[in-house]
């Protein structure tokens, strides 16, 4: 077959996709590879959920940052869905609802915010975001009465399908819900980038005017993908409050906004795996290098990310990614 | 059923003022596009021709004036309203997607006339390829619609440019210098190209020109830009013999 044979057939049946048999290797190889973990090492089951449901927020700083954009006040939205189960549990324990209302606030605040900043691009966009987070952040501190400040609330006891579990078991519900809400939103996200609309929201990082000129409105496909990362966002926030039982306003404070931008460049922004890649390592390094060197953990974390952006600008994705071609997988 | 005595111009503009400072860009503009013509714009750098496109596309507003499109009028709407009424544009530097290949730029573009979608529908679904696809092979872009856009060369990066705005099937389509920047080798094969997908679609087509040779073998009428104002207006066999647009126009376009 001459090569040109082999391009006429491409044109009709559509290019290989080798990047996303990777993609599903990977994803399944890491499904795994937590679950085992888990269940070898129970404790690091909390931290695997932590880092799960921070990489389903990461998703939507993804999706931002496709759009050429990046968020600094992200963690905002953590920090409805967190306070949401927080006020909501004590009447209504039930995670099956709670988490779907806390992803449905967390969209509404989006909308809300969203009309406002997607009409400012790149550092405005970015400056907006946190200057709004801060504004969140100080009514949850400062509205004692309601929020308890910086104590926090701690999260009533809650029911899984009705069902009151032992703790065990609810660490158990709890990451299984974590992992199969990370896999939803990853293939959610994964075919919202290959849509028209997420071509569309990369086509804003390149050319702006030419979709206005398409008919369409630059603007609302910005809006579209802000809500979107909003909503997950407080997915997020709900997992993070439901495992870690107790929420206080540094959720919504602009260095857990940066940390969500770190897991994403760490991660890598070439597909909807690098968030959870980028998650779990954070977290790993955090919990292994806290206990290494009690005062310094932070100063790993940053030395990590120079790495990772002099040396792999693709994140751990990237490495993984280019690992996996070069075995001709 | 007889034909109508006179037919309504597709685009029609009156008056047309715009100034920036002190620089009139449009100054009493007074133009009516036909349907089905190809209309050339000439004129020295400076004239007003992208203004027109730009106040045509609802990208500038003028002072004054107003234009309809098709009887209706069109100024104040945005943009993408007026894409979306039938008027495309393609520009003097390309505006692809450059991140994407030729084929999913051309297949957004195919997407956008016919959303809106869902989020879950994949931009190359077949009937949006295939249409794609079809569209690349008018514009003998098809070796190339695996390629990133960015890595074209300029002949096929203004085609491609131009295939986006057809697929929207738009009704007029304004086109700012779809030559320029293109090698001179090049050139007639890409208008070639050009002008045969335009007539075959029935487009109405607009285009600012520096190329006498390209005018007057594609132009059906030529419309001569000076300072704001339209000074010759007519078939080009008459318009480029004109001593006054040879010396003020065409001088200076070739030395330019």
């Amino acid at each position: 077959m001459t090569p040109s044979d082999d391009r006429g057939a491409e044109r009709r049946a559509g290019p290989k996709r080798p990047a996303l048999a990777r993609e599903t290797l990977l994803a399944i190889i890491g499904a795994l590879a937590l679950v085992l973990c888990a269940w070898a090492i129970p404790w690091l089951k909390f931290v695997l959920t932590i880092a799960l449901a921070k990489g389903i927020a990461v998703l939507g700083i993804l999706l931002l940052l496709r759009a050429g954009q990046v968020s600094f006040g992200h963690s905002m939205f953590l920090a409805v869905g967190a306070y949401t189960v927080a006020f909501v549990a004590p009447g209504t324990p039930e995670v099956l609802l709670l988490l779907p209302l806390a992803a449905l606030l967390a969209a509404a605040l989006g909308l809300v915010i969203g009309l406002f900043v997607v009409r400012y691009r790149d550092i405005f966009f970015g400056m907006l975001n946190l200057a709004l987070s801060m504004v969140i952040y100080s009514l949850l501190e400062k509205m004692y009465a309601v929020t308890h400040g910086t104590d926090g609330i701690r999260v009533a006891g809650l029911t899984f399908a009705g069902q009151r579990l032992e703790r065990e078991v609810q660490e158990w519900a709890m990451f299984g819900i974590a992992l199969t809400l990370a896999v939803g939103f990853g293939l959610l996200v994964r075919a919202y980038l290959g849509s028209p609309m997420g071509r569309a929201l990369a086509g804003i990082k390149t050319r702006e005017t030419r979709l206005e000129f398409m008919g369409l409105s630059a603007r609302l496909v910005l809006l579209f993908a802000y809500v979107l990362s909003a909503l997950m966002g407080g997915v997020g926030g709900a997992l993070v409050a439901m495992t870690s039982r107790h929420v206080t306003p540094q959720l919504a404070y602009w260095t857990s906004s940066g940390e969500l931008v770190f897991i994403a460049i760490l991660g890598g922004a070439g597909s909807a795996l690098g968030p959870f890649l980028g998650a779990t390592a954070f977290e790993l390094v955090r919990v292994y290098a806290a206990a290494a060197v009690a005062d310094a953990w932070q100063m790993i974390l940053g030395g990590v990310l120079l790495v990772v952006i002099l040396f792999a600008p693709g994140g751990v994705w990237g490495i993984l990614s280019s690992k996996l071609k070069g075995r001709g997988a | 059923m007889s034909t109508p005595p006179v037919t309504a111009p597709l685009l029609s503009a009156k008056g047309l003022r715009l100034a920036f400072g002190g620089v009139k860009a449009a100054d009493g503009i007074d133009l009516d596009v036909m349907p089905g013509e190809f209309l050339a714009i000439i004129g020295p750098n400076g004239a007003g021709k992208t203004t027109f496109i730009n106040m045509s596309t609802g990208y500038l507003r003028p002072q004054a004036g107003s234009i309809e499109f098709d009887g209706q009028p069109i100024l104040g709407l945005k943009p993408r309203a007026i894409v979306r009424r039938g008027i495309g544009r393609s520009f003097q530097l390309p505006q692809l997607f450059t991140e994407h290949t030729v084929l999913e730029n051309a297949a957004l573009a195919v997407a956008s006339r016919l959303g809106p979608w869902s989020p879950l529908t994949p931009l190359l679904r077949p009937a949006w390829r295939e249409e794609a696809m079809d569209l690349l092979e008018r514009f003998g872009l098809a070796q190339v619609a695996e390629s990133r856009a960015d890595t074209l060369n300029e002949g096929a990066r203004k085609l491609a440019d131009i295939a986006m705005a057809v697929a929207l099937q738009p009704r007029l389509l304004l086109m700012d210098e779809p030559t320029s920047g293109v090698a001179a080798a090049e050139k007639m094969q890409i208008v070639e190209t050009l002008v045969r997908v335009l007539r075959q679609s029935g487009v109405t087509a607009v285009f600012v020109e520096h190329d006498m040779d390209v005018v007057a073998r594609f132009a059906d009428r030529v419309a001569v830009w000076s300072q704001g104002r339209i000074a010759a207006l007519g078939p080009p066999a008459q318009v480029l013999a004109d001593p006054v647009v040879q010396r003020d126009v065409i001088g200076i376009s070739t030395h330019a």
